[in-house]
C-alpha cells in the first residue's frame, strides 16, 4: 500500500487539478458550439437529401462535400491550419480560447452527419402524417422530426462529446492544456508514468460519465 | 325494399358531392422514365358516404387517396374537394384544405416520442387557433368518442394495435375535417380488432356525418362498411357501383377474384365439383327482407321441384341482410319455379 501511495508522491497535484479544469471547459464549450452549428447543419443535409422535403441536389452535394473535406482532415493539421482563422475569432492561438475554434471545425461536420442519420431514423410515415395535419416544413421540423429524432440527436451528442474528449489531448499541440496535454507532455515526453497513469484515468472516468449519462437520456426519449 | 337498387335510395334526396375528381391522371418519374400511377379518372363521392377504394398492391388507390388531400400532386386534371378546387392551392390553401381532410394510416404512424393526448392534440396545436384549455377539452371528448379516455397519459408504445389506430382516428378528427381518408386502416390488425375500428368508423359516418374515403385489399372490409365501391386495377377504375350491386354481381374480372377471395371459393374448382350433380344450376340472390323469407320451400312446393342446396352465405352487406344460394334443381315444373323466382325479387342466375 505504501509502495503504491508513493508511486504517486511526485505528483503535482495542483497541475491535475488545473489540467482537469481545462479540459471540462474545453469539452463544455466546444460541444455547445458544435450542438448550435451543427444540429441545424444536420437538418439541413437531411431536408436537402434525396427523396426529403425539400429535396436540392446541388445544395446537398456541396454540403456533402463540405463536411467530407473536413472530416476527411486530420484533426492535427486542422489545429495549425486553423491558426490565423482561431487569432482572428478568439484573440489567440492558445489557452482553452485557442483550443475551441479548431474543436468546434472539427466536430461539428462530424455532428451534423450523425444528426443526418438520426433523422432519417425517423418514419416517412410520421412526415407524412404530419403533413396530412397541415403542418408547415418549420412545424413538420419542429413539431415531428425533431422531437422524434431526439433519442438518437442525444446518441449523437454522446458519440460527439467522447470524440471531443480524444480531440482535446491533442489539442495541447497548440498550447492549449488540459489532461491529454498533461499525459503528453509529462507521461510520455518525460516518461512519468504515474502522472500518464493519473491523467488517463481521469479521462477514462469523464468517458464513462459521459457515456453514462448520454444512455440514460436516450433511454428516457426513447419512450419504449 | 326489394326491387329498387339501394342507391335509388340514396338518391332520392339532394345529393351533394364532396370530392369530386375530374380527368386526373399522375405519372411518376422513375429514374428518367414515366410511370403512369393513375390513368385519367373521373369520380364522385357523395356527402356524408363511406366510399371504398379497393384494389391490389400497385393499382394506384394509395396515389388515388393521397391526391384528394394533395399529398401527391396530380399531373394533370382538377380535383375539387368541399367546393374547393385544390389543384390550384398554394401552401395556405393546401393547410386549411388538410385540416378539413384527416387521414388514418395502416402502420398508425402516431408519434413515439408525445403521450396519447399529445398526439390528438397535435393537429390543433399546429393549426393553432384554440386556447390551451380549449385543446385540453377537446382531446378529453375526442378520446372519450374513440374509448380511451384512461390512456391519455401513456406512450403509444405502451398501446395495443387496435388501440393505436383509435389514437389515430381522434387524432384524424381533432379539427373536425369534413372527410376522413382510410389508407388501410385495418391491415395490420387481427380479425376481431379490425372489426372493432370498423365499427367505430360506421359510428363516426353515422354520427357525424362524415364522409369516408378507404382504401384495402379486402372485400370484407368494404361490405362490412362502404356504401359505394370502386375496383381499381392497374390505375383505372375498372367497376364502380353500390356495395350491394358490385359484391353480389361482380362483372369486371378483378372484381370476382376480389368477391372469391373474400367467399373464400374457387369456381373452376367448384365448377369440376357440381359435374357429376344431375338438373339444372342455378344461383339466387336475395336482398334485404326477403333474405329471411321462407321462399325456396313455398315454390318448391307450388312447383314440384326438387332442390340441393350446393353452396351459399347468408350474411350483410353494411346493414343489409342478403343470401346467395347455388342450387341444383331437378323434376316438376322447372320454369314455373324459375318464373316464381324472379316474380319474387330473387335475382336468378342460371349457371347450367
Amino acid at each position: 500500500m505504501d509502495a503504491f501511495l508513493s508511486f504517486f508522491s511526485n505528483i503535482d497535484w495542483l497541475e491535475i487539478w488545473l489540467a482537469t479544469g481545462d479540459t471540462l471547459m474545453m469539452l463544455g464549450g466546444s460541444l455547445l458550439f458544435t450542438i448550435v452549428l451543427g444540429l441545424p447543419l444536420g437538418v439541413l443535409l437531411f431536408l436537402c437529401s434525396p427523396r426529403q422535403l425539400f429535396e436540392q441536389k446541388t445544395v446537398y452535394a456541396f454540403l456533402s462535400l463540405a463536411v467530407n473535406i473536413l472530416r476527411s482532415l486530420p484533426f492535427i493539421i486542422l489545429l495549425i491550419v486553423m491558426i490565423p482563422f482561431t487569432v482572428l475569432i478568439t484573440g489567440t492561438s492558445l489557452g482553452v480560447a485557442g483550443a475551441i475554434p479548431p474543436l468546434v471545425v472539427g466536430a461539428t461536420p462530424f455532428f451534423a452527419r450523425l444528426v443526418e442519420t438520426a433523422l432519417r431514423e425517423v418514419d416517412r410515415g410520421i412526415i407524412e402524417a404530419t403533413q396530412a395535419m397541415g403542418a408547415s416544413t418549420r412545424q413538420i421540423i419542429t413539431s415531428a422530426l425533431l422531437p422524434e429524432a431526439r433519442p438518437g440527436i442525444f446518441a449523437a451528442i454522446t458519440v460527439t462529446a467522447i470524440t471531443l474528449v480524444g480531440y482535446t489531448a491533442m489539442a495541447g499541440v497548440v498550447g492549449a492544456g488540459g489532461l491529454g496535454d498533461l499525459a503528453i507532455r509529462f507521461g510520455y515526453q518525460r516518461f512519468q508514468t504515474d502522472v500518464m497513469i493519473v491523467t488517463v484515468v481521469l479521462l477514462l472516468i469523464l468517458v464513462q460519465i459521459l457515456q453514462t449519462v448520454g444512455d440514460r437520456l436516450v433511454v428516457h426519449f426513447s419512450r419504449k | 325494399m326489394p326491387g329498387l337498387p339501394l342507391n335509388f335510395y340514396l338518391r332520392a334526396h339532394k345529393v351533394r358531392y364532396v370530392i369530386e375528381f375530374h380527368n386526373v391522371h399522375k405519372t411518376y418519374r422513375v429514374a428518367g422514365k414515366d410511370i403512369p400511377a393513375l390513368h385519367s379518372t373521373t369520380l364522385r363521392v357523395e356527402s356524408g358516404q363511406v366510399f371504398g377504394l379497393i384494389g391490389h398492391s400497385g393499382a394506384g388507390k394509395s396515389t388515388l387517396l393521397r391526391l384528394i388531400n394533395r399529398l401527391e400532386t396530380p399531373s394533370g386534371g382538377k380535383i375539387i374537394v368541399d367546393n374547393e378546387d385544390v389543384t390550384a392551392m398554394d401552401a395556405n390553401g393546401l393547410r386549411r384544405l388538410r385540416q378539413q381532410v384527416g387521414m388514418i394510416f395502416q402502420h398508425f404512424n402516431l408519434l413515439a416520442s408525445k403521450t396519447v393526448a399529445d398526439n390528438v392534440a397535435m393537429p390543433l396545436t399546429l393549426a393553432g387557433e384554440l386556447s390551451r384549455s380549449a385543446i385540453e377539452q377537446r382531446v378529453a371528448e375526442l378520446l372519450e368518442r374513440v374509448g380511451l379516455s384512461e390512456h391519455a397519459k401513456k406512450y403509444p408504445a405502451q398501446l395495443s394495435g387496435g388501440q393505436k389506430q383509435r389514437v389515430g382516428i381522434a387524432r384524424a378528427l381533432a379539427t373536425k375535417p369534413k372527410v376522413l381518408l382510410c389508407d388501410e386502416a385495418t391491415s395490420a390488425l387481427d380479425p376481431q380488432t379490425t372489426a372493432s375500428v370498423l365499427q367505430l368508423l360506421a359510428e363516426i359516418n353515422r354520427e357525424l356525418k362524415l364522409t369516408i374515403v378507404l382504401i384495402t385489399h379486402e372485400m370484407d372490409v368494404i361490405r362490412r362498411v362502404c356504401d359505394e365501391v370502386a375496383v381499381m386495377d392497374a390505375g383505372v377504375i375498372v367497376e364502380q357501383g353500390p356495395v350491394a350491386q358490385v359484391f353480389l354481381h361482380p362483372t369486371h374480372p378483378t372484381t370476382k377474384r376480389f368477391v372469391q377471395e373474400d367467399e373464400q371459393v374457387d369456381e373452376s374448382e367448384q365448377r369440376d365439383d357440381f359435374a357429376h350433380v344431375p338438373g339444372r344450376i342455378v344461383r339466387l340472390t336475395f336482398q334485404g327482407e326477403s333474405t329471411y323469407a321462407p321462399l325456396l320451400g313455398t315454390i318448391a312446393r307450388e312447383t314440384g321441384v326438387d332442390y340441393s342446396i350446393l353452396a351459399g352465405r347468408i350474411d350483410r352487406i353494411k346493414d343489409t341482410p342478403y343470401g346467395q344460394l347455388t342450387l341444383a334443381i331437378t323434376g316438376g315444373d322447372m320454369e314455373a319455379a324459375f318464373a316464381s323466382f324472379v316474380a319474387a325479387d330473387v335475382h336468378m342466375e342460371v349457371l347450367r
